[in-house]
């Protein structure tokens, strides 16, 4: 409870919040606002936002719907955003915390293997993956996943390698406790929460990743994204500049929203700082 | 000697991280559906049984999987990356045409993104909670929530379309005959958009480790020493917390250097640079494996690289022997 | 005499939420050239606070609400802050309480010293050298030259230590303000310190503001006395005085609960008693060469050889690096020893498999040092105790009453059961780390520094319990601790380790009376106030 307290007295962690508030609802709303396909020929190309009452956001190069595709963008982003999230930290926290406790060749072979894919850069290696399994929505999603995982391993590696020489830790052992529940119901609750702040620079980059990806036309072509409208705004940029403008805004109120809610949930679970200045 | 036995002994761990990450890929590229010469038969509209078996010959694909890493990894051992059949020549040719322009814009990017975030980080400290630090710090979300491809596209609208300060795309103006003085400006006209899109994100990231790095030194004990002596704040900033806090900093900056490679895809493709993010994109989009392998190993040892003169910085920054990291 | 530094009604205020309103309340109190006074008192006393309102480095949203602070008749709150940082340094200078922390590890220690007549004098860059290098060499610094190219990390604590008060008097200042100088250092290393600081001081004719926590510190260097309690200032004067006809209650308790040396043993132990733990040969060696990486080799623990009578204590005493807290690792095979045995009633524990040793767990608990990390800060006191039971097969219900039971054996409400670790405070949990180990009804309690981190009249109740405890429910104890006025209180047996070695053991009485080793004399001479006895 005083967490959610310290939490509500930031107003930057608020309006965070209230940020993400308003994506869910939009990404809910989408169905209902929107029934049809969002991809599909709406109206005349090139209409300017407003000129048109059925088309408040007006229509892309091929005619379809801006506003449609923005609502129905906002689902793509927060479930390619929070999928790729949780197999990152599915990957991150099970290899991380397997390094951190056992320590050992354990450590030495799994970090030797973060290393190499942190030696990768991240996109090449998602445009590897996207070459090589396709651009279906859950090939993509998956490779995001896969391409962020070694951060959150890393500081699940740190945070149990503190806390495995812990004294509490230590105390268990003596008690007779095994490794698994050490593990498990021990140190894992000690480690999650920095863990759980770095998930929202985890979903932010993510959301990043996948609107570059499909800015560059090797996303899911079948699937209404705000980076692929962006792409498809690039050609009629001198002119008709809104309609790169629009998804991009989108993308950036989205992943400023989650930085948000992260840096609140951070300053919220890690009071340190509290006092000074 | 320190210095460089600690560097040397770096290097040379990565060696297998080296080899993982080809190993890897190779695999990786077994799995995927189609080949080299699939490629080309479908650029060419298609072609006989017997002249993609005699293709795949000549490329080396009729052997198996193991012959075939085996093969590549002591190819690579002589820095023979391939010959990209999309190019018509070397691997290593076409890579190392692209590589300035990448490089050229990595280096001006995160020497940018690191001043400034230098600077920028070390007034956000010194005014906590007041309004420069929450002017800097709201700043730098939103730039971290800016994808740069976007960035750059309004960068183009303002700058190049409507004010016509700045060329909208490419490494120099093509056919205007330009040499010495004069070229490198036109060049660093062109980079300079490029530039800030590619940086302000990386700025956003140094600029929050370097605040954060700041407010934690300046909580330590010998900053306390540091006031009893009668030092002036300067003072006891420049000379005491800045060396500190910059630590944290030297170390993200070799690991930045993958992500700034990866975002010069994106970048390079915005403003039609031709460089190597451009490179894999279109190696991607033509299914040269060759080519996109011989990208991402050089990326690799780019990356060691970087890291390798981020080890010899640190170990010059600090005395004491870093320990693992 | 006048005084140098005149301290009237100091009031510091605490910001908003904190747990009280002032750190200090109408403090009064002076210091005079060529004395040392010992600020004493408790953790939260506010004798801290106190030496940072001198200095005027008090930390961010703490304030001087009233009060006067004057340097040789100068209102140091009234200067300028130029002014002020004129006075820190050059009239004023502090030594911190940890020498690791205290410097920049990443300048050499000649510069940092040198630092100070940079900012406070014209010298040229030559002659701040030579200065700094017959700095280093009077507060003996064994090789000034080679100490000032050092880095930090190069030197050990007491070198360090050293470099950090070379600092301070680089300027000869009026007065030295020396916060917990020596808490954080060894006792043989401590005793340098002191007769340094006490050494330079006579020489200088410096004012010294010594604050501890320690009274036989204060036995040991103090002129004047200053007893400090919750933020005020409760009974100030001749050291002499106060040490033996303390006037106020606070004062008296706060003696009364200094351990006294030299212990008349009442309660022997049947000397003769089986032995219910003998360690045999044990030696730790830690490190080894990693493929990528350099390992250091050091040996932690060398062919320690040691015997626990069955109801007896023995006390494990040295100084840090000895090897004792190693060995209460191994004892509980925290550690795998590398070679020798350990013998519970003739079972061997190190012969046994992890799975044996987990079931043999019961018979041999381990009470930790630092009572804030002891404890799983996500789980209820009631918990933590029966936790251990539950592991062992004993049902929830079950566990839970001899968790409420526990918890009046060692003093604490049955209902602190429902709260979480924070919000106990130090001795409260190290009496909830007790009860989780006595939970499992053990033979043998491994007690590593158990009350080393208590302030003493806290560690008074503790040992207490302790030895109330051991003599209710026939413990065994080994009780590992560097404070040898502690050994002396509660152990029978004693043995003296040195960088892995048993230098020597015997009787409580016999090794700490009349010391055969060399290295046992030197520890014990070390002592801080070991002349004083206290009065009662």
């Amino acid at each position: 409870m005083r967490a959610v307290r310290r939490y509500l007295r930031s107003p930057a962690a608020v309006i965070g919040l209230a940020l993400l508030a308003l994506v869910v609802g939009v990404a809910l709303a989408a169905p209902l606002a929107f029934p049809g396909d969002p991809l599909g020929l709406a109206g005349r190309p090139l209409q300017w936002p407003g000129a048109n009452p059925r088309f408040p956001l007006g229509t892309d190069p091929s005619g379809r719907d801006i506003a449609a595709q923005i609502f129905h963008g906002a689902r793509t982003s927060l479930l390619i955003g929070g999928v790729a999230t949780a197999v990152s930290l599915g990957i991150g926290i099970g290899v991380g915390a397997a390094a951190g406790f056992y320590g050992g060749w354990m450590d030495d072979a799994l970090m030797r293997v973060t290393e190499a894919f942190q030696t990768l850069p991240g996109f090449l290696l998602l445009l590897v993956l996207v070459a090589v399994f396709g651009s279906a929505i859950a090939t993509v999603t998956l490779a995001i996943g896969i391409v962020s995982w070694p951060a959150t391993a890393r500081l699940t590696r740190a945070e149990f390698l503190t806390l495995r020489s812990r004294e509490f830790v230590q105390s268990c052992r003596t008690l007779g406790m095994g490794n698994a529940r050490i593990m498990l119901r021990e140190i894992l609750p000690n480690a999650l929460p920095p863990v759980i702040v770095y998930a929202g620079v985890v979903m932010a980059s993510s959301i990043l990743l996948e609107s570059a990806l499909a800015f560059l036309n090797l996303s899911d072509p079948n699937i209404a994204s705000w980076g692929n409208l962006i792409g498809a705004g690039k050609g009629v940029l001198r002119v008709q500049w809104y309609v790169s403008a629009i998804p991009g805004i989108a993308i950036l109120l989205t992943v400023l929203a989650v930085s948000l809610v992260g840096q609140g949930l951070n300053d919220a679970l890690n009071p340190r700082l509290e006092g000074r200045g | 000697m320190r210095v460089l036995t600690l560097a040397g002994r770096r290097l040379l761990a990565s060696l297998p991280t080296l080899l993982i990450i080809l190993a890897g890929l190779f695999l990786l590229l077994q799995l995927a559906p189609g080949d080299t010469v699939d490629a080309l038969m479908a650029q060419m509209g298609g072609g006989d049984p017997a002249m993609m078996a005699q293709l795949r010959s000549f490329y080396g694909l009729d052997a198996t999987v193991p012959v075939q890493l085996g093969r590549y990894l002591l190819r690579l051992l002589s820095f023979n990356l391939g010959y990209s059949a999309i190019y018509g020549k070397p691997v290593a040719t076409v890579i190392a045409e692209r590589l300035p322009a990448t490089l050229l814009l990595m280096v001006s990017s995160l020497g940018f993104a690191f001043a400034g975030g230098v600077a920028l980080g070390v007034v956000a400290a010194r005014r906590i909670n007041r309004w420069p630090d929450t002017l800097i710090s709201t700043v730098g979300l939103i730039f971290y929530a800016t994808p740069s491809f976007w960035l750059g596209l309004m960068g183009i609208v303002v700058f190049a379309v409507r004010l016509g300060w700045l060329p909208p795309g490419g490494l120099e103006e093509v056919g205007a005959g330009h040499a010495g003085a004069r070229r490198a400006l036109d060049m660093a006209l062109h980079l300079l958009l490029p530039t800030a899109t590619l940086s302000l994100i990386f700025l956003a990231t140094y600029l929050r480790i370097m605040r954060a790095a700041m407010l934690e030194v300046m909580g330590q004990d010998f900053i306390r020493t540091a006031r009893a002596k009668g030092l002036s704040e300067t003072a006891v900033v420049v000379r005491h917390a800045l060396r500190n806090a910059m630590l944290p900093m030297v170390t993200l900056l070799g690991l930045q250097v993958g992500n700034l490679l990866g975002g010069s895809v994106v970048v390079e493709s915005v403003f039609a640079l031709p460089g190597l993010g451009r490179l894999a994109y279109e190696a991607v989009v033509q299914r040269d494996l060759n080519t996109l392998l011989g990208i991402v190993f050089v990326s690799a040892l780019l990356v060691i690289a970087a890291n390798f003169a981020v080890d010899v910085l640190y170990a010059r920054l600090d005395p004491r022997i870093p320990g693992e990291r | 005499m006048s005084a140098v530094l005149e301290v009237g009604s100091l009031a510091v205020a605490l910001p908003p939420g904190a747990d009280r309103l002032f750190a200090l309340q109408g403090v009064s109190f002076n210091l005079h050239a060529g004395e040392i006074l010992c600020m004493v008192g408790e953790s939260g006393s506010g004798k801290s606070m106190a030496a940072s309102a001198v200095m005027r480095l008090l930390p961010p949203g703490v304030r001087v609400a009233a009060g006067r602070i004057a340097l040789d008749g100068t209102d140091l709150l009234a200067i300028s802050a130029p002014a002020m940082r004129r006075v820190r340094g050059a009239r004023i200078a502090m030594i911190f309480q940890d020498p690791m922390t205290a410097l920049n590890p990443l300048r050499r220690i000649g510069d940092q010293v040198g630092e100070m007549f940079a900012a406070h004098t014209d010298l040229a860059r030559e002659d701040i050298r030579r200065r700094v290098l017959a700095l280093l060499g009077e507060v003996r610094l064994p090789d000034p030259a080679a100490a000032a190219r050092a880095f930090p990390h190069e030197l050990s604590g007491g070198q360090r230590q050293r470099a950090v008060i070379a600092m301070a008097l680089a300027l000869e200042p009026r007065v030295l303000i020396a916060d917990e100088p020596t808490t954080a250092l060894d006792v043989t290393t401590q005793a340098q310190i002191l007769a340094l600081i006490r050494d330079l001081q006579r020489r200088r004719g410096t004012a010294v503001l010594f604050i501890t926590h320690d009274f036989g510190v204060v036995a040991d260097i103090a002129d004047r006395v200053a007893v400090m309690q919750a933020g005020r200032l409760v009974e100030q004067g001749p050291a002499a005085d106060i040490l033996q006809r303390a006037r106020h209650p606070y004062t008296q308790a706060l003696i009364a609960a200094v351990p006294p040396l030299a212990r008349a043993v009442a309660a022997m132990p049947p000397a003769e008693a089986p032995p219910v733990l003998i360690v045999q040969g044990v030696s730790k060696t830690f490190g080894r060469p990693g493929l990528f990486r350099r390992g250091r080799v050091t040996r932690a623990m060398d062919d320690v050889s040691l015997v626990l009578p069955r109801g007896g204590t023995l006390g494990i005493v040295g100084e840090s690096g000895s090897g004792k807290s190693t060995l209460a690792r191994c004892i509980v095979r925290l550690l795998e020893p590398d070679a020798g045995s350990i013998r519970l009633d003739g079972t061997d524990l190190l012969r046994l498999t992890r799975r044996d040793m987990r079931r043999q767990a019961a018979r041999v608990q381990m009470v930790f040092q630092d009572p804030f990390a002891s404890l799983n800060p996500r789980r209820r006191a009631g918990d933590l105790v029966a936790q251990g039971p539950m592991l062992h097969g004993v049902g929830r219900a079950e566990a839970t009453a001899r968790a409420r039971e526990l918890f009046a054996l060692v003093g604490l409400h049955p209902d602190a059961a429902d709260r979480f670790p924070h919000e106990f405070s130090g001795g409260q949990r190290q009496r909830i780390g007790l009860a989780r180990a006595l939970a499992l009804r053990p033979e043998v309690l491994v007690a590593d520094e158990t009350v080393s981190a208590l302030d003493v009249s806290v560690q008074a109740q503790v040992l207490r319990l302790l030895a109330d405890l051991r003599a209710r429910l026939g413990l065994s104890m080994i009780f590992i601790t560097h404070d040898l006025r502690v050994a002396a209180q509660i152990c029978d047996r004693v043995a003296v380790m040195r960088e892995g070695r048993v230098v020597e053991q015997g009787d409580a009485a016999a090794v700490l009376g009349a010391p055969r080793h060399a290295y046992t004399q030197a520890l014990i001479a070390a002592v801080p106030g070991r002349d004083w006895v206290p009065p009662g």
